[in-house]
């Protein structure tokens, strides 16, 4: 039975994280498969772009462990977090494109810095990525050029850049129209079946959920409510869950307090 | 909440430190790249650098070149009002070789590029910060001082001294226009005597301090980058306090190194 079992790629174990004394994460524990389109859902401020900058290395936490197979990330030397680093690809919610390259150069930089490949190869590599990603052709702009959709595909072929197992992506979808989000969406999924790549998603945007999710947790105040298929979320008896997934004002989540 | 007078001077105390502790950690981090970047196979690009030095160094020789030639003039000008009283307007040439490489040289053209250069790059770093471009860095595994720090460093450490030797030049001509021209000092004389007065230790003082007031204007505009928070806001309010910082720390270094060479006769 063990080995029909699917394996852990990350699992965060009872992550906690204050800052300036609030506490924003608070007890995390998530078992993230290799593979599969993991969501994280929540509503501004429950933390969830925290619980993925943890994933990424890029906050220490104050306590609890992150293991990617089975290796504990937070405890690592800066050279072995580097090495671990190279194994992950991140798309950020504002694409964060260095603004004074253009998009082959922004797409090639992690290969130039982390590999010794001839700069011919690295051009070929570049146009694969661009291809996967529909933007073949659009090397030479630079990204002020870019609406915000490709600015995102552009991001999304960099974090793909170096064949990583893990991608992250920071609220894929904000700030675009439906038709956009759901060209990003179909990306997203596309990649990680054609490339077999574990997906971290972090979103609020339902519609993104029910298209693109394996699994969904569903974080709120810093703490996990529940995990699972995007049918069992909907499903779900919590009221916090319900009002979230349906929009209401309503209810037991209140902003104003 | 209030705070107790104690509990303030101890709340100050504490920002302070981390402060300057987290500067020399800067500056720590960028030599070891700078050291043992090649031997780790991750040398500075040549390129970047060059490109830094471009728009550091070349795009900066006007206005240093007009800074240091009216400050030459305005020198001359005012001694000559003086030595003239004492019949010794021939040794304007010497007061203001000496005074423009000793020290107005040098300090001058470090202002100006703290102004020119400092702000621009923390307004640069600045807004990579807000944008999430720092963090994109580091999360590819690149490391952000390496990547961007470094050849802003070298630039600027190559090229103010080599602005500073044009500033002075650009003194010593102001005051020798004001020699010639006005006090009718024979040009050849003039040029003689600002020779016969103005030693190596002049020049390579001047020289030394500007070396140390790159570092200041570097290290303070790249730390004033990193820490950048809050969006357009945050970027113009870090460039302010960038320049005035670096200012501040560019009188008090000439200070105490103009110290060290008059006490130690070095």
């Amino acid at each position: 039975m063990v080995s029909q079992e699917k394996k852990v790629a990350i699992s965060v174990q009872n992550l906690t994280k204050s800052f300036d004394g609030r506490r924003v994460l608070d007890g995390v524990s998530l078992d993230i498969y290799q593979g599969e389109i993991f969501v994280i859902l929540g509503g501004s401020g429950c933390g969830k772009s925290t619980l993925l900058r943890h994933m990424t290395g890029a906050i220490r936490p104050d306590a609890g462990k992150i293991l990617f197979y089975g290796k504990d990330v937070t405890s690592l030397t800066e050279d072995e977090k580097e090495k671990v680093k190279r194994r992950f690809g991140m798309s950020f919610q504002s694409s964060a494109l260095l603004d004074y390259l253009n998009v082959e150069d922004n797409v090639s930089l992690p290969l130039r810095e982390h590999t010794q490949l001839d700069a011919k190869i690295i051009k070929v590599i570049v146009g694969m990525k661009l291809n996967l990603v529909g933007l073949h052709g659009f090397e030479n702009l630079m990204p002020n050029m870019l609406s915000g959709g490709m600015k995102k595909r552009v991001g999304l072929a960099r974090a793909i850049a170096m064949d990583p197992e893990v991608v992250f992506y920071d609220e894929p979808t904000s700030g675009l129209d439906p038709v956009v989000c759901a060209i990003v969406d179909k990306l997203i999924v596309d990649l990680s079946k054609k490339l077999l790549l574990t997906s971290i998603v972090v979103t609020h945007n339902m519609e993104s959920v029910y298209r693109i999710a394996d699994r969904v947790a569903m974080l709120h105040k810093g703490q996990v409510l529940e995990v699972g298929t995007p049918e069992q979320i909907k499903n779900s008896k919590n009221p916090i869950v319900q009002q979230f997934i349906k929009g209401e004002i309503e209810g037991p989540i209140n902003y104003v307090e | 909440m209030m705070l107790s007078f104690f509990e303030k001077i101890g709340f100050t105390l504490k920002t302070w430190t981390s402060i300057v502790t987290d500067f020399l950690h800067l500056n720590l981090q960028t030599q070891y790249w700078v050291i043992f970047g090649p031997s780790r196979n991750k040398p500075v690009r040549s390129e970047a650098v060059f490109d830094q030095m471009v728009f550091m160094g070349a795009k900066s020789i006007i206005i240093v070149f007009f800074v240091t030639f009216f400050t030459g003039i305005v020198l001359a000008m005012q001694s000559a009002y003086q030595l003239q009283k004492m019949g010794a307007v021939m040794y304007v040439s010497s007061l203001v070789s000496i005074s423009i490489c000793r020290e107005l040289g040098p300090v001058l053209t470090a202002l100006v590029i703290a102004g020119r250069i400092g702000a621009a790059i923390t307004a640069e770093i600045g807004s990579m910060k807000v944008n999430e471009q720092i963090e994109a860095l580091d999360t590819m595994g690149i490391n952000p001082v390496r990547f961007l720090i470094v050849p802003k460093f070298l630039a600027l450490l190559f090229m103010l001294p080599c602005l500073t030797v044009i500033g002075d030049v650009a003194g010593i001509l102001g005051g020798y226009l004001v020699g010639v021209y006005n006090l009718k000092i024979n040009a050849a004389l003039y040029l003689q005597t600002t020779y016969k007065f103005l030693t190596h230790k002049d020049i390579y003082t001047g020289l030394s301090k500007s070396v140390v007031f790159a570092m200041i204007i570097a290290m303070v505009g790249c730390y004033q980058g990193l820490k950048t928070s809050g969006g357009a806001v945050g970027v113009g309010k870090a460039t302010t306090i960038s320049v005035v910082t670096s200012f501040i720390l560019i009188i008090v270094a000439d200070c105490i190194m103009t110290g060290i060479y008059y006490f130690s006769n070095l």
